[in-house]
């Protein structure tokens, strides 16, 4: 559809050069190619540079490494221990739920970026340039989400060696983990581009910490849902950490460590819809939110952050 | 020579008849108190103003309501023939905005970012204006041509400010704001960046709108200044015409059979050419002080920020700060 439109466009300007050759125009565009798609293709390249800077900086791949690295090593000495009398193995049973639950993080991951790059000047610079913020954002998703997967790889590679008892390999796991992962970015990266604009600065973003690390408390990772009390099992229930973590735990493990969860089921259709409907939620309101948080940028607001970040500081 | 030139391109677009700056009874108010008051002004294509006033003067507000990243709460506001508060992303693309960098895209290199941003420039290339800056160029431009592969956050405080420069003329911008362009910079950046604008508004016929509130740097860049006390513009004109606007500030000193005088007076030649004729040969070391834009500046300032009406009361302690800071 573009292409015909940008055809149409095209014989338009000729015919009229033609008619008046030496007219010169200071705001006809002569490239008619649609800002929307450049934004968003300027925003693709924006993703994969911060991408690729994350993974060739030393800081960077430090913060990368050392989450994965870490519970690699919790796993490994989790990995003979029995849970309970089922019979299944900790580790096991571990491994997916940290994979959710890693999954889970490109929430607080957008958010932090999202109030760092407010305070920094960075989200300002994308004010001033046209088609900018829709790149900046669509730069940001690229680069959380891949980093995200990235980082599940570094933890699912090693763990499947070190870790008996996955049901990985089949097409099917795989599949789940697809779909899983898709809907579980959906739901969680725009709430966490929400949270973003809604905290004022960087060290605020400290308070998030916390909510997030009640939820994981809750949310079956470590230990499975249904030792907890029935009200915290309803209050997990509601947030996307349990669904993801469940999803994963789907994905991977045999089809007899399905006794461990609620109702001795994977549950697909619930996760599905409960991770369908903070996609939705998240999809309709950060928009909103996000283009109330860009107006409000200014100089003198990022100024002030500056002064304000650098007192800190000294 | 400039305006002729403008002249002939604005005809042609038939834009506004050259006005590019276009701001009537704008007004800004935070809860109870008026930032800006009435702030009336215009600004032809290819012109640099300048706005210069004291900190809190409401001189970033000015500038932040014009690049439509804040909104006004009155008056007609037009910039390049829109309103920046519903402007679009086509009126975004004509217009530069030089940002104060702090530590943004600090793991960028310096070539890679400029051609990241010029990219979003690409639609919004006309026949007059190619669209964007091509990068190489640009980087010569600012003189970061050795910087090219430098990652941002190494830059020192000069080679950054220049890099917010370059970024700002990406998409080679009809108008480019420029606030407080020069804050932090040494004296040899201050230096660089000063023959930059320069250039920009020479060869590009760019029209400039800065912020400062250094006299010597808008007497050195802009066509026009505007000086801008209490959220009120209370002077508008060149550098000469704001120096001359403050009756009586030329300063006379002379000697006269061993004894020294001092007179102020607007006529200096012609109290001169009477001293002579009076006084002949007595007359020794005379000295001559031109009305300067300073005083004008310590003058205005001072009326408004003591908000009296005596012109002769505040001229007098204008005066007082001028030769102080002459010596």
């Amino acid at each position: 559809m573009n292409a015909t439109k940008a055809k149409n466009a095209k014989n338009a300007k000729n015919a009229k050069n033609a008619t008046n050759p030496r007219k010169m125009s200071l705001t006809k565009p002569m490239n008619p190619m649609n800002p929307t798609n450049t934004a968003l293709r300027a925003g693709w390249s924006r993703g994969v540079i911060e991408l690729r800077q994350s993974f060739t900086n030393g800081a960077d791949l430090v913060s990368h490494l050392l989450w994965p690295v870490m519970m690699l090593i919790a796993l490994y000495f989790m990995r003979d221990r029995e849970f309970g009398s089922s019979g299944l193995l900790l580790g096991t049973l571990a491994l997916p739920s940290i994979l959710g639950m890693n999954a889970a993080m490109g929430m607080v991951t957008m958010s932090q970026l999202l109030t760092a790059e407010r305070e920094d000047g960075t989200l300002l610079r994308a004010k001033a340039t046209p088609g900018g913020m829709r790149s900046y954002v669509t730069g940001k998703v690229i680069t959380v989400a891949g980093g995200l997967v990235a980082d599940l790889a570094i933890l699912l590679i090693p763990g499947m060696l070190l870790i008996d008892g996955l049901a990985a390999g089949s097409a099917g796991s795989w599949l789940t983990l697809a779909w899983v992962l898709v809907l579980g970015l959906l739901a969680t990266l725009p709430i966490g581009a929400i949270l973003g604009s809604l905290f004022p600065s960087a060290r605020s973003q400290g308070l998030i910490q916390l909510p997030v690390l009640a939820m994981i408390a809750i949310s079956g990772i470590f230990y499975p849902v249904t030792s907890l009390p029935d009200w915290l099992q309803t209050i997990a229930q509601a947030t996307p950490i349990y669904w993801l973590g469940l999803g994963m735990r789907s994905a991977f493990l045999p089809e007899d460590a399905v006794t461990v969860e609620i109702g001795d089921s994977w549950r697909h259709l619930e996760t599905a819809a409960v991770l369908g409907v903070w996609a939705a939620v998240g999809l309709a309101l950060a928009p909103v939110v996000l283009r109330r948080m860009a107006r409000r940028e200014s100089g003198a607001g990022v100024a002030e952050r500056r002064e304000a970040a650098l007192q800190r500081v000294g | 020579m400039n305006s002729e030139g403008m002249e002939a391109m604005t005809t042609n677009t038939g834009d506004h008849g050259g006005v590019a700056l276009d701001v009537e009874g704008l007004r800004m108010r935070y809860g109870t108190t008026d930032v800006l008051r009435e702030v009336t002004f215009r600004a032809r294509h290819g012109e640099v103003v300048a706005l210069l006033g004291p900190n809190g003067a409401g001189k970033t507000t000015t500038i932040e309501i014009l690049e439509g990243f804040r909104m006004r709460s009155a008056g007609r506001v037009s910039v390049l023939g829109t309103d920046p508060a519903h402007a679009d992303e086509a009126w975004r693309a004509r217009v530069g905005v030089v940002l104060q960098s702090w530590r943004d895209h600090g793991k960028w290199r310096v070539r890679e970012l400029l051609a990241h941003f010029g990219s979003y420039y690409v639609p919004y290339a006309t026949e007059a204006v190619r669209r964007p800056w091509d990068t190489d160029e640009l980087l010569a431009a600012v003189g970061l041509s050795d910087h090219a592969g430098d990652k941002v956050r190494t830059l020192s405080g000069g080679q950054r400010r220049r890099l917010d420069v370059a970024i700002g003329l990406v998409g080679r911008p009809e108008l480019l704001f420029l606030d407080e362009p020069t804050a932090g910079l040494d004296p040899r950046a201050r230096h660089e960046f000063h023959g930059l604008v320069r250039r920009l508004a020479a060869e590009h016929r760019t029209t400039i709108l800065l912020t400062t509130h250094d006299l010597a740097e808008a007497d050195k860049l802009a066509d026009r200044i505007m000086i801008l006390s209490g959220g009120r513009i209370v002077a508008d004109g060149t550098a000469d015409e704001l120096a001359r606007r403050t009756a009586g500030a030329d300063e006379v000193r002379w000697t006269c059979d061993g004894r020294r005088f001092r007179h102020t007076t607007a006529e200096s030649t012609a109290f001169v050419r009477e001293l002579f004729r009076e006084h002949g040969e007595a007359i020794g070391e005379l000295e001559v002080r031109r009305a300067s834009l300073e005083d004008t500046y310590m003058t205005l300032v001072h009326e408004h920020e003591s908000g009296s009406g005596g012109a002769g009361e505040a001229f007098g302690a204008g005066e007082g700060q001028a030769a102080v800071s002459s010596r």
